[in-house]
């Protein structure tokens, strides 16, 4: 049985990232390639950060999506080149706003938010500007944890990764 | 000269996964929720690294090696790290100024690394820049948060990098597996590293109203496998499980 790349990328699709689960790995920015061979599928994947511990339950959830259609496949893990949150669709980022977390800046004022200096990561709760970092290391790698002043909520922000 | 790569990841990964895991022993213990979690989030972007060095290590090795292997089952003296690493947690000042110590070399050594040609060497270290700015950001901040604090906080910061200063010379003394992967072009140049981070430390530590230790005397060892006292007992928590359960995985 011949499988489309088209219908892999629906099935991996499916597949969403342990730590956000609204996420799609294939929004996340970490598929980086699809080659279908026959009926053997090769899938290379990058980490968020080294350290991501997911990556490995991903490969694995992958390759049971996969093989749950009757595919067979392989998940590589490559380093280069390194993952951006450029990487992140719109549609990922969109999802991320509803799931409260203030999706990645671009690189300058995220410095500037994560130096605290200037007040543009906007509250996922209330959409209030006037919010203040608390750390830069959140709940995982990934994400610096927020406080607005306005309604007091704490949310996550998804740190720029450049 | 594969083998001289696989001993050089050794040296590389095993200073990270020393520090990571004298942080990972933070976890719970931190002096509050939020340097908690950056520590043992620093923690995790270690070991991170040490995995991409030690699962590349392994594929060189071939044979029966494993990652795994490479970080538990060695004894005491084939640990490369080095001594500054292992000092242990005694208290919040001491982990701010031997984090900030090592981040102050390990920032400009990944960006060095960025440029080796080996090409696997170069994309962990490209990977792992971003990850480690981010911990220099944080312990910089927490020098000069403590060091220009109130009395009481400026004189334990200070006394901790009085207590530490002697580490850092190991840091750049180039062992002969250095020069060589120097020459090759895949090991970084310690010699223009130690030029940048003088300057870097002396900048944080100016802003901090620290002042930079005076002492001439310098520990080594740690790349020769020569440890501490305190190197057995990280060891003994570390491979307790690969020791009491060969092979055993998660
Ligand atoms: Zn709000």
């Amino acid at each position: 049985m011949t499988v489309t790349t088209n219908k892999v990328v629906d099935i991996i699709r499916q597949v969403s990232d342990p730590e956000i689960p609204v996420l799609s790995v294939m929004d996340m920015g970490i598929v980086r390639d699809i080659k279908v061979d026959r009926d053997q599928v090769h899938v290379k994947i990058t980490p968020t950060y080294s350290g991501c511990p997911a990556m490995d339950m991903i490969a694995v959830e992958i390759k049971a999506a996969l093989q749950e259609e009757g595919y067979e496949s392989t998940v590589e893990l490559v380093l280069s080149p390194a993952w951006t949150t450029d990487w992140i669709t719109e549609n990922g980022r969109q999802k991320l706003e509803e799931y409260g977390i203030a999706a990645p800046l671009e690189e300058s004022a995220d410095k500037l938010a994560l130096m605290g200096e200037e007040r543009i990561v906007t509250c996922t709760n209330c959409g209030s500007k006037n919010t203040k970092m608390v750390s830069q290391f959140g709940s995982t790698a990934c994400k610096a944890l927020f406080r607005c002043n306005d309604c007091l909520e704490p949310f996550d922000y998804f740190k720029c990764l450049k | 000269m594969n083998n001289k790569v696989f001993d050089y990841l050794l040296l590389l990964g095993d200073s990270s996964m020393i520090l990571g895991h004298r942080l990972s022993e933070l976890c719970g213990h931190g002096p509050n929720l939020e340097t908690d979690i950056a520590l043992t989030n620093i923690s995790l972007d270690l070991f991170g690294q040490v995995r991409n060095y030690f699962q590349y290590a392994a594929k060189l090795k071939g044979e029966e090696i494993t990652e795994d292997k490479i970080a538990f089952l060695r004894y005491p003296n084939e640990y490369r790290n080095v001594l500054l690493v292992e000092q242990p947690n005694t208290d919040f000042a001491y982990i701010i100024a031997r984090q900030f110590l090592f981040d102050a070399y390990h920032l400009p050594l990944m960006e060095a690394l960025s440029n080796s040609q080996d090409e696997t060497i170069a994309a962990v270290a490209h990977k792992s820049i971003k990850e480690v700015r981010y911990h220099h950001r944080f312990s910089s901040e927490w020098m000069k948060r403590l060091g220009d604090g109130t009395e009481e906080s400026h004189q334990r910061m200070q006394d901790a990098v009085d207590y530490l200063w002697p580490y850092v010379g190991e840091l750049f003394e180039e062992t002969p597996l250095e020069a060589e992967m120097k020459e090759q072009g895949i090991g970084a140049d310690l010699a223009a590293l130690k030029k940048q981070y003088h300057e870097n430390v002396k900048a944080v530590m100016e802003e901090a109203s620290m002042q930079i230790p005076e002492t001439p005397f310098s520990h080594s060892g740690g790349k020769k496998g020569i440890h501490s006292e305190h190197m057995g007992f990280i060891l003994a928590d570390l491979q307790y499980m690969q020791r009491a359960y060969p092979d055993m995985s998660w």
